[in-house]
């Protein structure tokens, strides 16, 4: 199992991958949509985590543009949940199961993308 | 009287500088009354006015004319009475000579003659130059009686004819004398001289017909009754009044009697004799007809500017009452914007430092998920209590500050209806989890009543949550320290849900409970109370198809009582 997490913070996401790996899920991080297709080319990944909003090219994009280049790829949303039209977006384009609020329990993340994966 | 008073009677608008009169509803209350009843009631009583003086005046004109008429009538028929009995007299001169006269036999033929042929001659008697009575018929014993020196017999000189006043004869029946001289050849002259009863002046008399205190009757010259009178005294009494002024033709005028009461007096000087003819009416009588029709004249009068007031002030608060309703609609409705506006802009800056804020939040989160990872993993640290305990401190703020935000996010406010399926208690936990550290801070107890079987209902959570919240946070400004804050949900029936929200704070004064719903109505404003949050939860509960109800005692506490449909129905979500 291997897993790409995508937000700009990264503080966020290269301490959350620390904490993945800790607990043997092997996750790489990127901070831009543009590092995320470029990843994906030398690498395989079952599934990524994607923040809604990321400058330049949104995490809702970059998602549509992954599922194109890696079809069996999976995706979970996580938002601050900026505004309402983010979350309706996110929830739309993930389904409402696969939205996570910002700031996530690293059990429920776990959780989730065991949820996700099993599907 | 309160309860006639219009509602914008005691409006005091707000509005100043040049256009605060548009506002001034009792003003316009008071200026559109006034022109309206005015136009219409001055004319009115103006055209009555002039039409009371105009009848009046025709009809006292119409008096006075039936009154100079009546005596003019009169004064003819009297006039003739006493010609026919000159010309008699005339005509006996003319037809016999003096000798005859002089013979006492053909003297009572003709006194026979005259009484059959006209009646009322009492006595004849013919009286030479030297003023001596020579012939004498009648019932006195006057022959040889000498007038030289009698007035009446100076006056028969010069005039030819003379009238007496009337005198008490013989018999105590009131007479008049007539004389009538008559020359003759030789340069000499004679006087035929009768007497006359006046029992038949009196009959022509009576015969009028005067209404009521009507009177009529003969005086002379110096004031004195000549005729019997009905109420002005008897024969040679004197009459009250003053001798009118003497005048050729039939005179009419006003005068008071001894009462004060309005007398018309007519008289008329009967030519060649000492008699004024006069005729009394009262005044008060002859206008009595006129006195009904004014009473209904006024009467109606009365009743029209009744009507037109009626009517004047029924329709100008109506239409100033509806111009006052449209202008509340108009100010309200520029409220509501205002206040919708201002929320939807707290709503989004709510949302935007939410989000700002849950970014740091995140990184705190994991920072510090990583330690107690660490921790967790490394076993130099893990039987360190104090270290874990730490860690999971800040592991607790980071998720409790999560809460806050969270709720802040999913506050929206309800600007559009996001209709979803909603746990009730849920919703009004989530409310109160914005008030549970006040409650804590001021020690009260809210308990939250939901049966578990109570199904969940489609609605707008967001407008849910502001409903709650509004009745949430007046009930906590009316409790004081300790108080007991109980919220009941119930399933009502199959389609409806109840929820009261019940507190025991000071209560709302009957008087104002009916109002707690209208705009700008607060009893808060120096606590700086809007006077919206109720009008805006009443707006709110309508709009999602609920009821609302309040009932409240004061010092016992207040309990808000909504229904809310199970299913929103589409016309109501999309009001």
């Amino acid at each position: 199992m291997k897993i790409l997490l995508v937000d700009d913070e990264e503080e966020l996401v290269s301490t959350l991958a620390e904490r993945l790996s800790l607990r043997e899920i092997d996750a790489d991080w990127v901070t831009t949509g543009e590092d995320a297709l470029k990843r994906v080319d030398t690498e395989n990944y079952d599934l990524a985590v994607l923040d809604v909003k990321i400058p330049k090219i949104s995490g809702i994009e970059i998602k549509k543009k992954l599922a194109v280049k890696c079809p069996d790829m999976k995706f979970i949303f996580m938002t601050g949940h900026g505004s309402e039209d983010n979350f309706k977006a996110g929830s739309a384009e993930a389904g409402p199961e696969y939205y996570l609020p910002k700031p996530v329990s690293i059990k429920t993340l776990i959780k989730k993308i065991n949820d996700v994966l099993r599907k | 009287m309160q309860s006639l008073k219009p509602k914008f009677w005691d409006h005091e608008d707000v509005a100043s500088g040049p256009s605060k009169d548009l506002f001034n509803f009792r003003r316009i209350w008071k200026m559109t009354v006034l022109l309206t009843a005015g136009v219409a009631i001055v004319p009115l009583i103006l055209v009555a006015t002039i039409d009371y003086n105009v009848t009046q005046q025709a009809i006292e004109s119409e008096i006075l004319l039936r009154t100079s008429r009546l005596v003019s009538n009169t004064k003819r028929a009297i006039s003739f009475f006493l010609k026919e009995r000159m010309s008699a007299l005339d005509f006996i001169n003319q037809d016999n000579s003096f000798d005859e006269l002089s013979n006492p036999a053909r003297l009572k033929e003709i006194l026979k003659n005259l009484k059959q042929g006209f009646g009322g001659f009492v006595d004849l008697g013919v009286i030479d130059a030297s003023g001596r009575q020579q012939t004498y018929v009648g019932p006195y014993k006057l022959e040889g009686k000498d007038y030289r020196d009698q007035e009446w017999f100076k006056k028969v000189l010069r005039r030819s004819i003379f009238i007496s006043d009337v005198f008490m004869g013989f018999r105590k029946v009131p007479h008049v004398v007539i004389a009538v001289k008559q020359e003759l050849s030789n340069g000499s002259f004679y006087v035929l001289r009768a007497t006359i009863d006046t029992e038949r002046f009196n009959e022509l008399l009576s015969k009028l017909e005067l209404a009521g205190l009507g009177d009529t009757f003969i005086i002379n010259h110096d004031g004195i009754l000549q005729t019997p009178s009905r109420y002005h005294g008897r024969v040679f009494g004197k009459i009250f009044l003053p001798v009118p002024n003497y005048a050729e033709r039939t005179q009419v005028f006003e005068e008071k009697d001894l009462n004060g009461k309005a007398l018309i007096v007519g008289y008329a000087y009967l030519t060649q004799t000492p008699f004024i003819l006069m005729i009394i009416k009262h005044k008060g009588e002859l206008m009595k007809p006129w006195y009904r029709t004014r009473l209904v004249l006024i009467l109606f009068l009365t009743i029209s500017i009744f009507i037109i007031l009626v009517v004047t002030l029924g329709v100008v608060t109506y239409l100033v009452e509806s111009i006052y309703v449209a202008d509340r609609q108009r100010v309200m409705t520029l409220h509501e914007v205002e206040y919708s506006n201002k929320m939807a802009s707290i709503g989004r800056l709510a949302a935007s430092v939410a989000h700002e804020i849950n970014n740091p939040l995140a990184i705190i989160n994991e920072k510090a998920g990583l330690i107690k990872d660490l921790f967790i993993l490394r076993e130099g640290y893990v039987k360190d209590k104090k270290l874990v305990d730490l860690v999971d401190s800040v592991i607790y703020s980071v998720e409790r500050c999560a809460a806050i935000t969270r709720r802040l996010l999913s506050f929206t406010r309800g600007m559009e209806l996001n209709i979803q399926l909603l746990n009730l208690e849920e919703v009004i936990n989530e409310v109160f989890g914005f008030l549970s550290k006040e409650a804590e801070y001021r020690s009260i107890a809210v308990s939250v009543d939901a049966p578990a079987d109570i199904p969940q209902l489609e609605n707008d959570r967001g407008s849910l949550q502001e409903i709650f919240l509004n009745l949430f946070n007046n009930a906590f400004a009316a409790m004081s320290d300790e108080g007991h804050l109980e919220i009941t949900v119930r399933q009502q029936d199959l389609n409806h849900v109840s929820v009261t929200v019940a507190d025991d704070g000071s209560g709302i004064p009957q008087s104002d409970v009916k109002r707690v719903f209208e705009p700008y109505f607060s009893t808060k404003t120096k606590q700086g109370g809007t006077g919206l949050g109720l009008f805006i939860t009443y707006g709110l509960v309508k709009k999602i198809g609920g009821t609302i109800s309040v009932h409240s005692e004061v010092g016992k506490g207040t309990s808000f009582f909504i229904t809310l449909p199970l299913h929103i129905k589409n016309e109501e979500s999309n009001g």
